[in-house]
């Protein structure tokens, strides 16, 4: 049953298919660890592409970008590169949840990532649809082409995005296609059946792209970028000019409009069977479901500076093309538009959760990987995340060494890839802050100290990054020990400034670090309290007011953390039949079962595992080693017989 | 590594005794052992059960059970009942039953379980219990079913507490208590508090993750308010504990002064009239005998300090110094004169020390010649309620109880609580959730970002879970030895 008519002369360590946002650091990251990578995409015009939003980031979001690039990958240093603005959102809240967005350009982007891929060293990027596996007794061995060629590969990441049986829906209007109406996967798909995965069907949408020139931007609302931000560590803050993205938004005339056309929805004619994300709803879903609110807002994101397509944030529409056209025009500002290319929903096939482990192995073939969307997340910053963490571990695994597996408490990446293994995402999967519930330690701020040893230790960190590194952690324990040795005496003058600074009083001694406790005293403020304040940069000093001043939050959260990894340490044996536990409740050993948990911390995240259940798994552990510690005292005394 | 199923490994609980008492032999608590005993009150009531649980529950059961009508029991399905007559050894009839057989997990104690339906009666119940004992069941100690239905994840944390302070308890409330947290009372008012917790929460979230959607922002008086609130239900909680203690340890009650002033006398009087439920309770700290008195459903531990003897100043001086030191503990205080005798500075000394705790002056042996002005007493001890009383003759006495009852129900004690706490483990655990809560408010006042706020209000969550068990700790099966290892 040969499926393929040739075999590549060339065998490769790891084979990505895909070059999207997980593809692109999936393959970075392997080759850049010495390993021989192929790269596989339909179409090698859309590496790195954005088919939704022309930005990346926000709370929790931009958390994981930081990650990636904490740990030696692309995603950040690429934006960084092409973005044309940047702004950090939630500034009026706790350092946790401030979140960097920036808006890309999508050509450029996509241009820098896809010439990053082609000049890795021990990289091969190539145009092609993979169709199927090949796999024998159960470990995969490589991938078969459309054209019926045969890649061998030690270790395969499927990172097919939306690809996967994807059909676009535009009012009644429906077709087989990828994102942006490229080729969809359908083989691929079958293959993975036929393999005996479960495959669910997700639903996404996005919103029109219109024309600049027909916007009339003087009667919107601007919102420019900020200076001083960027998305690397190792990068410098984005300089020049910035481009600005606009408000506009809806009225009861818009709403009219989809009231009127509600039974041309297809969510409502039941069209799609597809689960769509709550957190991203069409606006058909919006008005529909929030008959109460007189407007609301959208913003209007340039696409990229070589084009005049905007896009309409927060406007996904699976509507027909004409009610489109009608409803766009009542917007503000948008009474003459024209749009370049319609919303639309678009359904794939993504691999059900309980199928790939903690490594985003798939649990039925062994060096098999999936990440990003294909495992039920949307965003493209999740999805790289996954494939970078997808890529470490196939390394690991030909290294012989452990795998990788991200603490909860210690990273967002972490976080994110707990959820999909224990949680079953119903809808596509997009990471918030809530998720983390050790926000205050995970902040985008000190990704690096979270994470950069940890990528030094895997090889991916370079030694210009390393080297960056270790200068920042050494600054920060330096001003560290200079705020807390340095003291002033409440003299006339000191207490004249603090009281400037509306800061109260001082009536003793205290060093420079109690100062800056103070709610309203900064670090820059310190100069006006003693001579010579050293300069550090602004990433060092903010390290410090935040570790000062929310010294006693940190701590407490520290103590939780304590707690929290207690369980997580626990570990569960992999073999595990939880069928044969009688006195878990069906429901729980089914679920067990699936998700197969490493630890009692995670099995107690399962849904359907009760805490009378994880109080039975604790007693048989205990039981069990109670058992063996019997068995093993047992075979002493039979020695000494 | 395979691990075996649960069926296949030989594994044994050593649930220790607490440290101090040692009953020499070691108690089994190998669960694959099947344990039997007679479950229902004693007494002579129409029928009493036998309930065996195990692994072998039903195999034992089919040893000493036969009937005409059915086979065997091991063959029967789960959940029926069956006609038949248990034997002894000797092949001898001991009684007629109903056997009930219910098969694991779908039993109390999600194990095998046969229960013999016999007549009442103390005889025909014992000796079916023999003939099952004989067939190889170990007698259940109190509360092992209950022990096994929380060890196989049936009951809750506080339902399993509830179930121990159940065995323990001394008196009618104290019982009254322990069922309502078997029942789940207390967890359910705890998850009631937990879910308002969340809902708070869930309210800071939403304008944190979603800052670009018009989600209504962080209302800061409305949480401050909010969180107050639950700080009230935690403290009427927190406040509910005393009572509960005192129903479920007792109230410590010391009765002191001179020799010969009539304080064993009282006590025997106390004791005669109200059952005692337990005698000569080793006192934990000190070595002082108490008794427990069961007066109106309040049960007092009463603590007796004779040895006290007046052969010399520097003597007496010694005992009242260790009297003191004896009645730091106490919730209660005696003070026992004799009005033919006069008082000692002794007495003035051992007031002064305890007049800010519920005191009692009793004045005894009014049927002698009275040597002291009642006026100068009331005088001295302005603090105590001062009661007249002849234990010799009777008088007084009814007034003394009812004095007692209100001294106690003066204080912290009272009833009119919807959920009283009866663990100090639950108290503690109100107490640290409060001082999170506490923090909240100290930082929302402070203009915190609600983020941040969250770190305190998220404990404030971990806390409450740990009572009912939502929140799995790693230390749960110490808690959960911790809590079997009382010696019942």
């Amino acid at each position: 049953m040969s499926k393929y008519f040739s075999t590549y002369p060339k065998e490769y360590d790891v084979i990505v298919v895909g070059a999207g946002h997980a593809g692109s650091e999936a393959s970075l990251a392997a080759a850049r660890m010495g390993f021989d990578v192929l790269t596989l995409t339909v179409n090698l015009d859309h590496v790195a592409f954005m088919p939704c939003n022309p930005s990346l980031g926000g709370p929790g979001k931009s958390h994981i970008v930081r990650e990636i690039d904490a740990l030696g990958g692309e995603m950040a240093i690429n934006m960084d590169e092409t973005m044309t603005q940047i702004r950090m959102l939630n500034t009026s809240k706790g350092p946790a949840v401030h979140g960097l967005r920036g808006q890309s350009d999508k050509v450029k982007y996509h241009q820098r990532m896809k010439s990053v891929l082609e000049n890795q060293e021990n990289l091969d990027l190539k145009q092609a649809i993979v169709e199927d596996l090949e796999v024998e007794s159960g470990e995969v061995k490589g991938v078969i082409t459309k054209t019926g060629i045969l890649y061998k590969g030690k270790k395969v990441i499927l990172t097919t995005g939306t690809f996967l049986k994807g059909r676009i829906i535009i009012g009644e209007a429906k077709f087989n296609s990828g994102p942006n109406q490229q080729y969809p996967a359908n083989k691929l798909s079958n293959a993975l059946k036929k393999l005996g995965f479960n495959l669910l069907r997700f639903k996404t949408g996005t919103p029109p792209r219109v024309n600049g020139r027909s916007i009339d931007f003087s009667s919107l609302e601007e919102q420019s970028g900020e200076e001083g931000l960027s998305f690397s560590f190792l990068s410098d803050s984005l300089k020049g000019e910035q481009d600005s993205c606009w408000l506009t938004y809806s009225n009861e005339e818009t709403h009219e409009i989809i009231r009127e056309n509600e039974d041309r929805t297809p969510l409502f004619s039941g069209e799609i069977d597809g689960v769509g994300p709550r957190y991203c709803p069409s606006i058909e879903d919006k008005v529909i479901r929030f008959p109460d609110k007189e407007r609301h807002q959208f913003f209007l994101e340039p696409e990229g500076r070589g084009t005049q397509e905007f896009y309409i944030s927060g406007f996904s529409t699976s509507l027909p093309l004409d009610v489109q056209i009608e409803m766009v025009r009542t917007l503000d500002g948008m009474e003459n538009v024209e749009i370049m290319r319609p919303g639309y929903a678009i359904e794939y096939d993504c691999v059900a959760s309980g199928q790939f482990d903690l490594t985003l192995e798939t649990r039925l073939v062994d060096g098999l990987y999936t990440a990003g969307q294909l495992n039920g997340t949307s965003g493209y910053e999740e999805a790289a995340g996954q494939g970078l963490m997808a890529s470490i571990n196939a390394v690991r695994s030909l290294q012989n060494k452990e795998p990788i597996i991200l603490k909860r408490s210690e990273s967002y990446i972490g976080v994110l890839i707990d959820e999909l293994v224990t949680k079953e995402p119903r809808e596509p999967y997009r990471m918030m802050t809530s998720r983390a519930e050790h926000r205050l330690l995970l902040r985008q701020d000190n990704a690096d100290q979270r994470l950069t040893p940890l990528g030094r230790e895997i090889g991916l960190v370079d030694d210009e990054r390393w080297n960056h590194y270790q200068n920042k952690v050494e600054q920060i324990n330096e001003l560290r020990e200079y705020l807390k040795d340095t003291r002033i005496t409440p003299t006339k003058e000191i207490r004249e400034t603090l009281e400037e600074l509306s800061s109260g009083n001082l009536n003793q001694p205290a060093s420079l670090e109690k100062i800056l406790r103070r709610p309203a005293i900064e670090y820059s403020d310190l100069k006006r309290l003693v001579d010579n304040l050293p300069e550090y940069p602004a990433e060092i000093t903010e390290q410090i007011e935040i570790a000062v001043k929310y010294e006693g939050y940190i701590e407490r959260q520290l103590k939780q953390v304590k707690q929290f990894d207690k369980l997580e340490n626990k570990l569960l044996p992999e073999d595990l039949d939880y069928q044969e536990l009688d006195n878990l409740r069906q429901e729980a050993r089914e679920k067990l079962n699936k998700v197969k948990p490493r630890s009692v911390g995670q099995a107690s995240r399962i849904a359907g595992v009760s805490p009378a259940d994880i109080q039975v798994l604790m007693i048989y552990l205990e039981k069990n080693k109670k058992s063996r510690e019997k068995a093993s005292h047992e075979g002493e005394n039979q020695n000494v017989k | 590594m395979k691990i075996s199923p649960a069926g296949n490994t030989c594994w044994v609980f050593n649930l220790r005794l607490s440290n101090s008492i040692n009953r020499g032999d070691k108690m089994d608590y190998n669960m694959d052992v099947t344990i039997a005993a007679i479950s229902t009150p004693p007494g002579c009531a129409g029928i009493g059960k036998i309930r065996i649980s195990g692994e072998e529950a039903i195999e034992i059961a089919d040893k000493v059970f036969y009937s005409s009508s059915t086979e065997s029991l091991k063959e029967v399905d789960s959940h029926t009942i069956h006609y038949g007559f248990i034997k002894d050894k000797k092949g001898k009839d001991i009684d007629e039953v109903l056997a009930l057989v219910l098969k694991a997990p779908k039993s109390f104690t999600a194990e095998d379980t046969v229960e013999f339906d016999c007549h009442g009666g103390s005889l025909p119940l014992q000796g079916v219990l023999d003939a099952v004992l004989s067939a190889g069941a170990r007698l259940a100690e109190p509360g092992e079913f209950s022990k096994r239905a929380f060890m196989n994840g049936r009951i809750d944390l506080t339902q399993a507490e509830g179930i121990m302070d159940l065995i323990n308890s001394q008196t009618e409330k104290g019982r009254e208590l322990a069922v309502q947290h078997l029942k789940g009372g207390l967890s359910d008012h705890i998850k009631g508090i937990r879910e308002k917790l969340m809902t708070i929460l869930a309210g800071m979230e939403a304008s944190i993750d979603f800052p670009e959607d018009e989600v209504p922002g962080f209302n800061s008086d409305q949480v401050g308010n909010k969180i107050s609130q639950v700080i009230d239900t935690l403290d009427e909680l927190i406040k509910s504990s005393k009572t509960g203690q005192i129903f479920t340890e007792g109230v410590e009650t010391v009765i002191v002064g001179k020799p010969n002033v009539g304080k064993s006398s009282l006590l025997n009087y106390l004791l005669k009239e109200n059952r005692a439920i337990v005698t000569e309770i080793p006192g934990t700290t000190r070595d002082i005998i108490s008794e427990l008195v069961n007066l109106g459903g309040i049960p007092l531990r009463i603590t007796d300090t004779a040895g006290i003897r007046e052969t010399s100043d520097q003597v007496e001086k010694i005992g009242v110094e260790r009297t003191i030191s004896s009645l730091q503990t106490a919730d209660l205080v005696l003070l026992m004169l004799d009005v033919s005798q006069g008082i000692s500075p002794g007495d003035y000394k051992i007031y002064q020390e305890v007049k800010d705790k519920p005191i009692i002056i009793l004045v005894n042996k009014t049927d002698l010649s009275e040597e002291i002005d009642r006026k100068k007493i009331e005088g001295d001890f302005p603090e105590g309620r001062i009661i007249y009383t002849s234990i010799q003759t009777g008088a007084g006495l009814k007034e003394l109880e009812d004095a007692i009852k209100e001294e106690i129900m003066a204080g912290d004690v009272k009833g009119g609580y919807d959920q009283i706490i009866t663990r100090i483990r639950h108290r503690n655990l109100l107490e640290e959730a409060k001082s999170s809560l506490e923090l909240v408010i100290e930082g929302n006042e402070m203009n915190v970002p609600p983020d941040l706020l969250s770190v305190d209000l998220k404990d404030a969550l971990l806390s409450l879970g740990k009572i009912t068990g939502e929140t799995v700790t790693d230390n749960l099966i110490d808690q959960i030895f911790q809590d079997f290892c009382i010696g019942k």
